[in-house]
Order: C-alpha cells, then sequence, then structure tokens
C-alpha cells in the first residue's frame, strides 16, 4: 500500500487533497480502511455544515466497530460524497479515489498536517 | 494475569496469507484475510477454511466418565452415541452458566469436551473439581489438537476429495476418525456457521498440511480462508449463542432461552439441579427477560451493550450486534422484558450513541439454510 505523494494527511488518518480554489477534498486513508474492515454505513456531514479541524464531523461503521469521522481543516461543506453513501465499500476499494468522503472550503487549516512520508512512518505503512 | 497471546500451528501460514490477526481470548487469530464480507458470503455459497485451534480440548476417560459427565454437565451424556456429540452447557451450582460445549463420544468409555478458548481452564478446572469420588481421568488436551474447519455447501465435495472416510455416513453432530490428506484426524460434522461443514482435530504437526490440502481441494469451488470476524456474523445471523455475549455466569440456560439443554430426567444429581428446576420455573411463569433478534429499518449498526428502549425506556440490552451481510441490514441479539420479546413488538428501537432508531423484534435464527 502506498500512500499518494500529492496529499496531506492528518494523524487521524484522514487525507486531504487541496485544489486551487480553496476547496479541499477529504477522505480516509488505505491504512485507516483496511483497519476498519468492511466499511458498511457512512455518515457524512451535510452540504452547509461547518467542520472543525481535529473534531468529529460523521461516523463509519464496519462489521467490528464505528468509528468518528474527524475533519482535517476547518471550512463548510461544499460536497458529500453520496456514491459512498449508497455504497460504503468504495471506501474500502478506492479509499484515495471513488472512496472520497467531502469537500470543504477551507477556512483554516492546522499547522501539523502531515506530508505522505511522515504519514507512512507514523502508520507504519 | 497478562501473557504474550498463544499461536496456532498455522499462524506462519495466516501471516503469509495476510491475515489481520486479532488477539482473542490469550490467542493471536486471523481476524479476516481480506474482506470479511466475501469470506462471510463465501461460507454462505460455497466454503470458507477456518483454524479453530483456540479452541479448548479436554479428554475424559474412565469407566464412570459417563457418570463423571452426566454429574458435572446439565446434559444426559448417557444418551450419547458412540461417534455422536452434543451440544450442552456446564453450570455453577447457582445455575449460572459457566460455558457452552460440545461434548464427542469417541470410545466405549472415552469423551473429549471442547470448550470455548476463554472458558477452557475454568472448564477443565471445574471438571478436575467435580470428578471426585468417580473412576474416571481428566485430562487437558489443548495442546494436543490443532482444529481446521471447513464450512458450507461446497464442503462436504472438497472433504471427499481428500478422505475415504464415510461422510455421507455421518450425520450433523456425529464424529469418527479417519485419514484426512494423509494425516490422521477425528472428523466431525459440526460447525458454528448455520450451514453444513466438518471440523477436523489434528495433531499440531499436520496442520499444516491439511489446511494445504484443503486449499488447494478447494481453490476450485471457492473456497476461501475466513478468520473470527466472519465467524462471529456467520453465528449471529444463525442465532448462535457466544459465550461471553449470551452466555455469562449471571445467566441460567432457561434465562437464554436454552433450557432444552438441561435434562433434569436423567439419573443422578448434578451440579446445579436445584438451582436450575427454579430457574425452569422462573422462566415458564415470570421470565425476567428473553432473548430476541433485532432487524434494523436504518443502517446503523447495534453493538453489545447498546440500550434496547420502548416509549422512552430502557426494556433491554444487546448482547451482539453486526452488519447482516445475508439480510443487508444491521440485526442484533438482545434480552428485552418480556412484554417487548414478541415478534412484531411496535415500537421498539435501539439507542445508537445516543438516537433512538427503529428496529423490529423477530424470533430467531435470522438464517436458516435450505435443506
Amino acid at each position: 500500500m502506498s500512500n499518494p505523494q500529492q496529499l496531506r494527511y492528518s494523524k487521524e488518518h484522514e487525507w486531504l487533497a487541496t485544489a486551487e480554489d480553496g476547496v479541499a477534498t477529504v477522505g480516509i486513508t488505505e491504512f485507516a480502511a483496511n483497519a476498519l474492515g468492511d466499511v458498511v454505513y457512512a455518515q457524512l456531514p451535510e452540504v452547509g455544515d461547518t467542520v472543525t479541524a481535529g473534531e468529529t464531523c460523521g461516523e463509519l461503521e464496519s462489521t467490528k466497530s464505528v468509528s468518528d469521522l474527524y475533519s482535517p481543516v476547518t471550512g463548510e461543506v461544499v460536497a458529500a460524497n453520496q456514491d459512498v453513501v449508497d455504497d460504503p465499500s468504495l471506501v474500502n476499494s478506492a479509499p484515495f479515489e471513488g472512496g472520497w468522503l467531502f469537500k470543504v472550503r477551507v477556512t483554516d487549516e492546522p499547522g501539523d498536517l502531515l506530508s505522505a512520508d511522515e504519514y507512512t512512518a507514523l502508520s507504519g505503512n | 494475569m497478562s501473557t504474550a497471546p498463544r499461536h496456532t500451528a498455522l499462524d506462519a501460514l495466516h501471516r503469509s496469507l495476510g491475515a489481520t490477526m486479532t488477539d482473542f481470548a490469550g490467542w493471536d487469530m486471523p481476524l479476516r484475510y481480506a474482506s470479511e464480507r466475501d469470506e462471510h458470503n463465501a461460507v454462505r455459497t460455497k466454503a470458507g477454511l477456518f483454524d479453530l485451534s483456540h479452541m479448548g480440548e479436554i479428554t475424559v476417560t474412565g469407566p464412570q466418565a459417563v457418570d463423571l459427565l452426566n454429574f458435572a454437565l446439565v446434559g444426559n451424556i448417557g444418551t450419547v452415541g458412540l461417534g455422536r456429540a452434543r451440544y450442552t452447557m456446564i453450570c455453577q451450582e447457582d445455575g449460572g452458566i459457566v460455558d457452552d460445549l460440545i461434548v464427542y463420544r469417541l470410545g466405549e468409555t472415552e469423551y473429549m469436551v471442547v470448550a470455548n478458548a476463554g472458558n477452557a481452564q475454568v472448564v477443565l478446572d471445574a471438571l478436575i473439581a467435580r470428578s471426585e469420588g468417580f473412576d474416571a481421568e481428566v485430562r487437558d488436551d489443548r495442546d494436543a489438537y490443532a482444529l481446521i474447519a471447513v464450512q458450507g455447501p461446497e464442503s462436504p465435495g472438497i472433504l471427499k476429495s481428500v478422505t475415504d472416510a464415510d461422510l455421507d455416513g455421518l450425520k450433523y453432530y456425529a464424529g469418527l476418525p479417519g485419514t484426512v490428506a494423509g494425516v490422521p484426524a477425528l472428523i466431525a460434522r459440526t460447525g458454528y456457521t448455520g450451514e453444513d461443514g466438518f471440523e477436523l482435530f489434528v495433531e499440531p504437526k499436520h496442520a499444516e498440511t491439511l489446511w494445504q490440502a484443503l486449499t488447494e481441494a478447494g481453490a476450485g469451488v471457492g473456497l476461501i480462508p475466513c478468520g473470527l470476524s466472519c465467524r462471529d456474523t456467520l453465528r449471529l445471523e444463525a442465532g448462535m449463542p457466544l459465550y461471553g455475549n449470551e452466555l455469562t455466569t449471571s445467566l441460567t440456560p432457561f434465562d437464554a432461552g436454552l433450557g432444552r439443554v438441561v435434562k433434569f430426567e436423567k439419573d443422578g444429581d448434578f451440579v446445579g439441579r436445584t438451582s436450575l428446576e427454579a430457574a425452569a420455573e422462573r422462566a415458564e411463569t415470570a421470565p425476567p427477560r428473553k432473548l430476541v433478534g433485532l432487524i434494523a429499518e436504518g443502517r446503523r449498526v447495534p453493538r453489545s451493550g447498546y440500550q434496547v428502549v420502548a416509549d422512552g425506556k430502557v426494556i433491554g440490552e444487546v448482547t451482539s450486534g453486526a452488519p447482516s451481510p445475508t439480510l443487508g441490514k444491521p440485526i442484533a441479539m438482545a434480552y428485552v422484558d418480556a412484554a417487548f420479546a414478541a415478534p412484531g413488538t411496535a415500537g421498539v428501537g435501539v439507542d445508537i450513541r445516543g438516537s433512538h432508531e427503529p428496529y423490529e423484534v423477530v424470533a430467531l435464527p435470522f438464517y436458516k439454510r435450505q435443506k
């Protein structure tokens, strides 16, 4: 498994892809998806919600457990991935692509986001 | 007691298969190899291969082996024929369940008791303590066996291709000694999945040979290695209790809806008889709570310990819950107040982290295989 170089990462195992228009796409890493097992239910933040870096904004249920979803940045949610709501297994099969979770218009981001190499070292993968 | 987890004879093999391992009852066991849902579905529709070597085998032999077991356990072991097996329980003097067990009659005066991994020591200690005065020997055989299960509709065909044993003559809950893939094995038609299947007890040194042979024999019909995660969802769909969840020392077999395993009519006294008679009476006239099935109307999953609610009041507690791959919905087993236990009872929900999600009360099991 490899963590894409162009993404940034949180210690809570989210990834973040920031575009030039200030909108960031958020998902969970392959490491996190593997640790969860088959995701069967995703409760995502709704468009218009304000999310805060490091705070919970949804949850992911797998066969064995439920995990809080943390936002890696602060801002307003501008999209939630309906494909994942309809088919949560996308989080397992394509965590860095079709399994993205939501998009945020970023107003603030913490200073401790990680590079791919730093995240790889943290997660051991 | 904190010690390093134990490893089964197949440990290196699991790691080579990329298994996600988990600590279970002091053993490092495969939780899943890839997708637990795929593993679950393989067992329902094709076949799955499990390492269950953590289970605890205890051998009881001697002229009074059957008398000892009749005294120590709640079932009537005297009616177990040679080569047959029986699901039973061992209880405390107060009727509380120490463990649920399968007893195999291996010989005229030889029985193998298979206990849950987490209870094996307690069961062994109890059997030894209860053996006083009986001409019988209780032997710890936990290290004598590895246990490999092949479960699912394709399992008879797979096993037939690697053994000459008479599988057609082997009924559900029967066991016979034989040779499988060239190694001596006790072949039992038992399982914990709700499917047809076999459990193979072999010497640990033969475990890898057997596993590889079954893997090859099943490759063409969709057999895949399966971990404990799917074993849990398989048994939950089949309405089978799990010790520690549905069964505990604070419940009697009658409380758990399994009073049928208690045989008052057998000869002689047995540990827990007086308390269990009272428990049977109570279950008949004024049951405290009953074990029921719950099926979600929504998609949020109930977990062990979540409260069952109705009219804003707590009326029960979830003991096991998971997303059911077969039903495509979350399911749970729960103990609920008797007034809410009837299938179809309206207004029952589960408190899932603060929100009351609607659930349908159903009779167990959730899934029954077509024979």
